[in-house]
């Protein structure tokens, strides 16, 4: 009962700092998909780039988190940004690589050899192929890899409070520092609430971008 | 017409070098279908992928109605040539209006001009256009998808279409179907197609002429009648069956070999007239009653007639067995077999009797092949060796 009270208390800064933490985690993931999409199309032309790449991305996701944000502050600190947004998205983005490239990489690679000869046998060009064949079909997976990275650091995002990044992680910090446990379960709640809710939006995104006519075979994985 | 020139193909593999196609040299003329034929691995997939370069050849050419293809870019070249794979490769992210213009729409021609043109390729395939255009092929049967492939490689109108077993993911019954709308649109098209099988009996069917492979190497090539009547060596003749013979009953018309002689009788015909006839014509067991125009109406049987007094119409039986002249030997065979008949008499388009086809008109015709191969003189064509004067038209 106590408990909800606070709840209903606070439930405008509620508001804000989940705002701040989707906008957080929406940008980071943002750019990461920009990048990521492109590289893990390149990679799959070259098997040695491609096992490189993938190497490197675990590397990154094996990195705790505190740590990373720990290695950035000396460095981000040059341009002034030690602490705060800039290492917050930062980190994000580059745990956000891994899923992304990875399933990008797979799901090209795995677009049907069938498909792929009819579309060199029908005359069109690589970019063609990529454009009118491989990205659609490659859609429902790489989806799946922006969701698996959204939903991973929605929770990374939470320990970015500690550099001052904000988000619903400054309940978590702050219920921590002040002995709250209120505030504490508010944020941890929050944050996986969150989780939930983002993973089963981006669910239905994903249904709506993927091809018509493929909705069946996509229903099965 | 598609000319191949000592095209060779050599696999860099793990486990050495694989000839998958050893200096292959043969031509298509226009508008005939040639069929690629051999068993697993013996290099037919591999010799049709050079003509639209899926497979860069080793060495070799390849002449498309005279113009030698590799200077040719690469995309153009296959945009001029319908390609139907085996495992169909439908784009599944694209309607079946999108599958089946994805090459004029290359080609850039305008959007009027190709939607209309995907409604009469719908038309042409016998499916409905309203009904399916705008469907993903997985809503489609297999059999469907299979023609929306053709289609598809049909839409820009290319001369030249390769087609790599086209029908081999469906059931027998639709495979037949399919094989026979296809023959009638080629009828119309004529196009030049290549055409990869492992079926004989699609093979003899579909086939002007027939290019037997055995690992990596030409073997054979010939019409489909010569190949059965005349096979080049051991390993043909045992790829075609110990039934090669038969098989050629498929392409052998009744009018190739039926003959104008035939032993009728008409009603007012007294039963000894028919005995007489019978006898005359080597009958053995009836002969066949016609009216007035010369259709059938009954037999009269010997036995009857040999013990009977009167006349034919108070005594004949049952409608007889009749064929026509587009109908091909191995109904004929079947029919003879059935009936215990060593003749059957032909009708024409109103049903009236023009001849008949006789039993050793047949074996004489599938001997003769032979004989005349085996003395050196094979390859004439099926008609000119038949042994009674054919009906012309
Ligand atoms: N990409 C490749 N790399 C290496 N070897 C290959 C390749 N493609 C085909 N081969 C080999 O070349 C030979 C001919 O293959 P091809 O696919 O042309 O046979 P095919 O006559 O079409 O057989 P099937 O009836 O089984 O389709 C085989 O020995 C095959 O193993
Ligand atoms: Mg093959």
């Amino acid at each position: 009962m106590e408990l909800l009270q606070y709840f209903l208390d606070n439930l405008e800064l509620l508001g804000t700092l989940t705002l701040e933490h989707i906008s957080l985690v929406g940008v980071a993931v943002g750019i990461a998909t920009l990048t990521g999409v492109p590289i893990g199309i390149a990679i799959t032309k070259n098997e040695r780039a491609a096992k490189t790449v993938l190497y490197i991305a675990s590397i990154i996701v094996t990195i705790p988190s505190i740590a990373l944000f720990g290695i950035m502050i000396p460095i981000l600190s040059i341009i002034g940004q030690g602490i705060g947004y800039m290492p917050a998205v930062i980190a994000v983005l580059l745990y956000s690589q891994l899923p992304i490239i990875r399933n990008t990489y797979t799901a090209i690679n795995n677009v049907d050899p069938a498909l792929r000869e009819a579309a060199r046998g029908v005359g069109m060009s690589q970019n063609q192929r990529l454009r009118m064949v491989e990205i659609p079909l490659a859609v429902p997976v790489i989806m799946a890899g922006v969701r698996t990275a959204v939903v991973l650091n929605i929770g990374v995002m939470a320990i970015a409070a500690y550099i001052g990044a904000g988000g619903l992680g400054t309940l978590i910090s702050r219920g921590i520092s002040q002995s709250d446990p209120r505030q504490l379960i508010l944020g941890a709640v929050a944050v996986s609430v969150l989780a939930i809710i983002v993973d089963y939006a981006l669910l239905a995104l994903q249904k709506r971008l993927t091809p018509k006519g493929m909705e069946r075979e996509a229903a099965a994985t | 017409m598609i000319r191949l020139d000592n095209l060779t193909k050599v696999f860099d593999t793990p486990k050495g070098a694989v000839t998958a196609a050893d200096h292959i040299s043969m031509e298509v003329p226009s508008g005939e279908i040639c069929i690629l034929l051999g068993p697993s691995g013996c290099g037919k997939t591999t010799t049709l992928k050079m003509i639209n370069r899926i497979v860069r050849p080793t060495s070799g050419k390849v002449f498309i109605n005279g113009e030698d293809t590799s200077s040719l870019d690469t995309q153009d070249l296959r945009r001029n040539i319908g390609y139907v794979i085996q495992q169909i490769g439908l784009f599944p992210n694209m309607t079946i209006e999108e599958n089946i213009t994805v090459v004029p729409k290359l080609l850039g021609w305008d959007k009027a001009k190709y939607r209309e043109r995907a409604r009469e390729m719908m038309r042409m395939i016998a499916m409905e256009p309203d009904a399916f255009l705008k469907r993903y092929p997985s809503e489609l049967s297999g059999g469907q998808q299979q023609r929306i492939g053709v289609a598809r490689a049909l839409a820009a109108d290319p001369p030249v279409m390769l087609m790599d077993e086209p029908f081999g993911a469906i059931d027998p019954i639709n495979r037949a179907v399919i094989q026979d709308e296809f023959l009638k649109m080629q009828q119309e098209l004529n196009k030049t197609i290549m055409f990869v099988s492992h079926d004989i009996d699609e093979a003899i069917k579909m086939g002007d002429r027939i290019a037997i492979f055995r690992e990596g190497k030409l073997v054979q090539y010939s019409e489909p009648d010569d190949l059965l009547a005349a096979p080049k060596n051991d390993f043909v003749e045992s790829f075609l069956g110990e039934d090669r013979a038969l098989k050629r009953l498929n392409l052998v018309k009744v009018r190739d070999l039926a003959s104008e002689e035939i032993g009728l009788v008409r009603p007012d015909d007294t039963l000894d007239a028919a005995l007489e006839r019978i006898e005359a014509y080597g009958y053995v067991n009836s002969i066949v009653m016609v009216n007035d125009k010369r259709q059938p109406v009954g037999i009269i049987n010997a036995a009857v007639a040999r013990t009977t007094q009167g006349h034919c119409r108070d005594h004949y039986q049952s409608v007889p067995v009749v064929v026509t002249l587009d109908d091909d030997l191995r109904k004929v065979a079947s029919l003879m077999f059935a009936n215990d008949m060593t003749w059957v008499p032909c009708v024409d388009d109103d049903g009236r009797i023009i001849g008949q086809i006789t039993q050793r008109a047949i074996t004489h015709h599938l001997g003769s092949r032979y004989r005349a191969h085996s003395k050196g003189e094979g390859g004439a064509k099926a008609a000119e060796a038949s042994p009674s004067p054919a009906i012309k038209e």
